[in-house]
């Protein structure tokens, strides 16, 4: 037997570590390309730190480029999103997950459909609609356009997090006197609080890394939102590759951070949300 | 507090996210549907009116839907073929008692972590025909003469599916290690203790008890990936070569927003959503049959 298992070990670390390699590649070949001296973005080497390795690229996009404009407006829309979407949801899905009500089934089954829309489904009214009211290209319009994604995961999200916490502890503090309201701040809302943080975390990530609506709803230089940016980087990438790369890592650090964060928790949302319906 | 106040509870909760999403998905949706059925266009933006059937007719004689419909089939049987099998495969050599294995763990998921907008324009970067890694790799390690893989339609899906594949698997290697770990090991010693070979144990012990995470991770991940525009977008810049790489979300957001062919565009929305619903709905259905209605 003991032979076998080492053998065994050995085939998985091997095929562990490939896969990792492939995972983390593309990722390394950003970190070389950002720190690319300007004479040799377009080199054919594959060595993952370049000679002459220089923070150049950080340094023109943090102080020549609009990037740090963009950023403060990717935070703005994002941040909008989730506060809209994180707190009307926290009520909504309360109710979904503690009372039942006449509404409630087809309510949770038309939820889960939006997520079979197409993007362009509502994309396009939407369109039409900011664009008849004049919002095309302001924050405003970004905004309503983004809810209309973001609210119905939340609800689900938030559902799935207040199924989690058992009704006797609600049942408990009405024992107590302690009922409706002042048991939901004093009992539920602090066992929702990682529930929370979870879903306005994913909310905002997702508001700070879309680009499909953004490019067609914003035209402006100005108002570009950081996607929108670092792609216009990429498309000229004899000359920008650098700054699309310095970009990149910047905008993607703290989404990794994040998102290793908060994973286990989303994973769990999603499969009980889908498993207990 | 009286009975009729505590019925309302519900629905006063709801009401502030309900007007949201009547506003701006309900109503949108319901538009949609009427400018589907409309003439509307860059020329009839303001003036249009119904027309009726026309967009779906128009949708069902033009042979570029089937070949559209072939392409995002195809597409998406790639993706969830490669998704839940290299998924599965990981999950299992994760799953072991290996020194390291959360290192591992971290090493791997990264993929879901960055940016999709991002993984695409680098993989696109990376698919370069002259500075991009791939041919650097094929021409100077393996000797091959490099691939044109944006150039062509072949090259153009690979790369698209490459990308996609490279995104999605974590999500499913995360879903199946949680199954996983949710099977008690007696399970297979038990089958170890009555020679049962590797394979046999995994269609009879591993498989069907990973079904209940995998079934809803598998609809999810088909509607995801059917709908997948940032990356093919991304990555053949808005459907090189020459328009013809597309799925048909993609087509949809160029007659859109670049050919103007709004009422068209709708009617297609329209139909891709109503091919997912019916997906969805039977996949559920079965599975909910399948489980003895305990879903």
């Amino acid at each position: 037997m003991k032979p076998k298992a080492t053998v065994r070990a050995f085939l998985s670390y091997t095929f562990l570590a490939a896969a990792s390699l492939v995972a983390v590649y593309p990722v390394l070949r950003v970190v070389g390309v950002s720190l690319r001296p300007g004479d040799r973005l377009l080199s054919t080497s594959l060595r993952i730190i370049p000679e002459g390795a220089t923070l150049e690229s950080y340094r023109v996009l943090l102080l020549e480029q609009p990037f740090l404009r963009w950023m403060l407006n990717s935070t703005l829309v994002a941040l909008a999103v989730t506060l809209v979407g994180v707190s009307l949801a926290s009520a909504a899905g309360y109710a979904f997950s503690r009372y039942r009500f006449r509404g409630r089934q087809s309510g949770l089954a038309g939820l889960l459909i939006t997520q079979m829309f197409p993007i362009t489904m509502l994309l396009l009214p939407l369109y039409v609609m900011l664009s008849k009211l004049g919002l095309v290209n302001t924050f405003a319009g970004l905004i309503v356009a983004y809810s209309a994604t973001a609210m119905p995961f939340c609800v689900w999200q938030m559902k799935g997090f207040y199924d989690t916490i058992p009704t006797s502890l609600e049942e408990a503090a009405g024992l107590d006197g302690c009922t409706g309201p002042s048991a939901y701040f004093r009992v539920v809302l602090p066992l929702t609080l990682p529930g929370l943080a979870v879903t306005s975390l994913f909310t905002f990530m997702t508001a700070w890394s879309e680009y499909l609506v953004a490019a067609q709803l914003i035209h402006d230089q100005d108002l570009f939102t950081l996607p929108l940016g670092l792609k216009n980087f990429q498309s000229n990438m004899t000359t920008e590759w650098g700054l699309y790369a310095a970009g990149a890592m910047i905008v993607s650090l703290p989404a990794i951070a994040v998102f290793l964060a908060v994973s286990r928790w989303l994973v769990s949302g999603l499969t009980l949300g889908s498993v207990k319906g | 507090m009286s009975v009729l106040a505590g019925r309302r509870i519900p629905y006063l909760l709801i009401a502030p996210a309900a007007i949201v999403l009547l506003l701006v998905v309900l109503y949108p949706f319901g538009f949609n549907v009427v400018i589907s059925f409309s003439n509307m266009s860059m020329r009839h933006f303001r003036d249009w009116s119904l027309v009726g059937l026309d967009q779906y007719r128009r949708v069902f004689e033009d042979p570029v839907f089937y070949g559209l419909l072939g392409k995002t089939a195809l597409w998406t049987a790639v993706n969830l073929v490669a998704h839940v099998s290299l998924g599965i495969l990981l999950a299992m050599v994760l799953n072991q008692n290996l020194k390291g294995r959360a290192v591992f763990r971290t090493l791997l998921i990264l993929p879901w972590a960055v940016p999709q907008y991002i993984t695409a324009l680098t993989w696109r970067g990376l698919f370069h025909s002259e500075f991009g890694d791939i041919n650097l790799m094929l021409t100077r390690w393996l000797h091959l003469p490099p691939v044109n893989w944006l150039k062509t339609l072949p090259g153009s899906f690979t790369a698209c599916a490459v990308t996609n594949i490279w995104l999605g698997v974590p999500f499913m290697m995360i879903v199946a290690l949680g199954g996983l770990q949710s099977i008690p090991r007696q399970l297979w010693e038990a089958a170890d203790v009555d020679g049962a070979s590797a394979l046999r144990k995994f269609f009879h012990i591993t498989l069907p008890l990973l079904k209940p995470v995998l079934i809803p991770a598998v609809v999810l991940g088909t509607i995801w990936t059917f709908n997948n525009l940032n990356v093919v977008w991304l990555v053949t810049n808005g459907g090189e070569p020459a328009d013809q790489m597309h799925i048909l979300v993609s087509y949809v957001y160029r007659s859109a927003f670049f050919l103007y062919r709004y009422a068209y565009a709708a009617a297609l929305s329209m139909i891709i959503f109503l091919i997912l619903l019916t997906l969805g709905m039977t996949f559920l259905k079965r599975s909910r049959v399948e489980a003895g209605g305990g879903v």
